[in-house]
């Protein structure tokens, strides 16, 4: 009788602390002001590009040939119409806008889906194992360091053709690096821990080790390597569809709309400046969330 | 030491070679380079023509062993689109490129280290958040944009500098600050974070209980030693602003070899791609060479690893 109190004294203690963790967590999460800031900008930006059917103002494609360059909104010749004015074909840049983020972000999200798959199981291996599979590794990431990404990346999106699917695919196959790196480190750091020991001794699989034992130790910096590698993709995409072999017309992407833009620049700023700022914010929210995650999941290592 | 430098030379060819074996793959198993260096209007016949005239109907692996063994020589054969030697046009073009390394670089450094230290004595100071926002805002700006906008700005507006060509070191000034202030927020934060840890050490207690100057103290002891990984990370930087070139050179037109490589991608001239792919990849294995070797040399420590 006195047994099962004590038992369920123990869970509604265990049940407040956890509560009290989650609540710190939170207060934690809430507390650091980059990590606020950047995904309220995030959010921002995923719900504009998730509703942008409903909230662009005009069909991003339909050209006007008769309102071309047409100046923002706080511009002296500005309407309300167009209130990003619009581009050299006439086309309503707010609605372009709001599209490009659904590109940028699908090749966020796609792109580090392929190379964190391939980083964090060539780390973790490389980690957990050591000896030659870690040489072995570490070789193919010295490798992969020493091609030129650009350029790689320019050369074969040229030679099969550039669309969105394959910038995905090489972008994809090409930024697995600092995946493989950091998994490595952070699984060398745990391998040795008592209760890895303890699965082994208990007789876990080495499949079963990893995915049970390491995975979720290492997520932490996972998530962390996941932000950074998105933004990078992100920037990527958009110079290499400013160089006119990434994603191509009339698709709107943000890195597109700058090269588009390129040759009024001169005389009509905005046509670059639009496009690059919300690159700059998205590239900016994603790493300020990073950091916040990083700065709350361990924070000694910030640097 | 001699061991040391060996073993690491040994693993820098190593990479080398297997670098050229990937990217040479890559290049030829992504499309059909006769295809594409015959041009769009060409028959099945021209098609024909072009394979059998640059050796692209032989074996992969033997296409790979001639066009290696030539390059070891320096032969990188020929340019369809210049009709000349692709060795004479790289020799031109790499100084420029590499000048144009070296500026961004100099930029980055000097902007860097000097903030890394200053946020380093005095952590969650405003000098300390100050630089941090520089980083992170660094961190997130598209250099292409970042180019157009110094163009806007210092170019047409103010009519500071040229806006394009690389005639005089005026034309470099302001890619080599785009290309540059990419690398300054990892140099910033690695420098910042060594002084952080340096100035902790009990070294640096004893040198100042020793009652040695501040300023000697944090050069002398402090900087000196946090500098180690820096030196390693700039040199590696360098290697990825030789890529980053090809975006810069091309914004503002600079005739270096990351102009020339996008031109080329765009004539689908393979063999220029190739070379400046190889050269790329082989200035980097050997800074990260040197810079292992120069971390060897700095902290004995390393050696015996």
């Amino acid at each position: 009788m006195s047994n099962s109190l004590k038992a369920e004294n123990g869970s509604i203690l265990l049940e407040q602390q956890l509560a009290w963790d989650r609540l710190l967590i939170w207060r934690r999460i809430l507390g650091h002001r980059g990590l606020v800031l950047g995904g309220c900008i995030l959010l921002g930006i995923m719900g504009l590009a998730f509703l942008a059917p409903w909230i662009a103002p005009h069909d991003p494609y339909a050209q006007d040939l008769e309102r071309r360059l047409v100046p923002p909104f706080w511009h002296a010749q500005g309407n309300w119409t167009h209130p990003l004015g619009t581009d050299g074909l006439g086309r309503d840049y707010l609605s372009r806008l709001i599209y490009g983020a659904r590109i940028s972000l699908l090749i966020g999200i796609s792109t580090v889906s392929i190379s964190a798959l391939i980083g964090s199981f060539l780390g973790i291996l490389a980690g957990y194992f050591g000896g030659r599979v870690d040489w072995a590794v570490s070789f193919m990431i010295m490798v992969r360091l020493a091609m030129p990404v650009i350029l790689v990346a320019l050369a074969v999106v040229a030679l099969v053709g550039g669309s969105l699917q394959v910038v995905i695919l090489v972008l994809g196959f090409l930024l697995w690096d600092r995946f493989a790196v950091v998994m490595r480190a952070s699984t060398q750091l745990v391998r040795s821990a008592d209760y890895i020991r303890a699965a082994q001794a208990a007789g876990a699989s080495t499949l079963r080790i990893l995915a049970t034992e390491i995975l979720p130790n290492v997520l932490g910096q996972l998530v962390v390597v996941i932000t950074l590698e998105m933004a990078r993709a992100i920037l990527l995409e958009a110079a290499l569809s400013f160089l006119g072999l990434g994603v191509q017309p009339p698709l709107p992407s943000w890195g597109l709309m700058v090269s588009e833009g390129k040759e009024f620049m001169l005389f009509t700023p905005w046509v670059i400046t639009i496009p690059g700022v919300a690159l700059f914010m998205l590239v900016l929210a994603i790493n300020l969330v990073g950091d916040g995650i990083r700065d709350i999941t361990a924070p000694e290592t910030r640097t | 030491m001699l061991s040391y430098i060996l073993r690491r030379l040994a693993l820098a060819l190593a990479v080398a070679f297997t670098v050229s074996v990937v990217s040479f793959m890559l290049l030829r198993l992504s499309g059909d380079p006769a295809a594409a260096l015959a041009g769009e209007s060409a028959s099945a016949q021209d098609i024909e023509f072009v394979r059998k005239k640059y050796g692209l109907d032989r074996p992969l692996l033997i296409q790979y062993a001639q066009w290696a063994s030539r390059a070891l020589q320096g032969d990188f054969g020929e340019s369809a689109f210049f009709k000349k030697e692709v060795r004479e046009i790289l020799s031109d073009r790499i100084w420029v490129t590499l000048g144009l390394g070296g500026m961004a670089l100099c930029f980055a450094v000097v902007v860097a280290i000097p903030l890394g230290v200053a946020a380093a004595m005095k952590p969650n100071s405003w000098l300390d958040r100050l630089a941090l926002t520089i980083a992170v805002f660094g961190q997130a700006m598209p250099s292409f944009w970042f180019g157009l906008v110094l163009i806007i700005l210092f170019g047409v507006t103010l009519r500071w500098f040229p806006i394009s060509g690389s005639d005089t070191l005026a034309h470099m000034l302001m890619p080599a600050v785009a290309l540059g202030y990419y690398a300054t927020p990892a140099i910033m934060r690695l420098t910042r974070a060594g002084m952080l840890e340096v100035l902790a050490s009990d070294y640096i207690r004893t040198a100042r209980a020793k009652g040695l100057r501040p300023g000697a103290v944090l050069f002398k002891h402090g900087l000196r030693n946090a500098i180690i990984p820096v030196v390693s990370l700039a040199s590696v930087q360098f290697g990825f602003m030789l890529g980053g070139s090809v975006v810069i050179e091309t914004v503002f037109a600079i005739q270096g070899v990351g102009f020339l490589a996008w031109e080329s991608i765009k004539r689908s001239d393979l063999p220029v791609v190739q070379a400046i792919v190889l050269m790329l990849s082989t200035i980097y294995v050997l800074l990260n060479l040197l810079a292992d070797v120069l971390n060897g040399v700095l902290d004995p420590r390393i050696r015996v690893h």
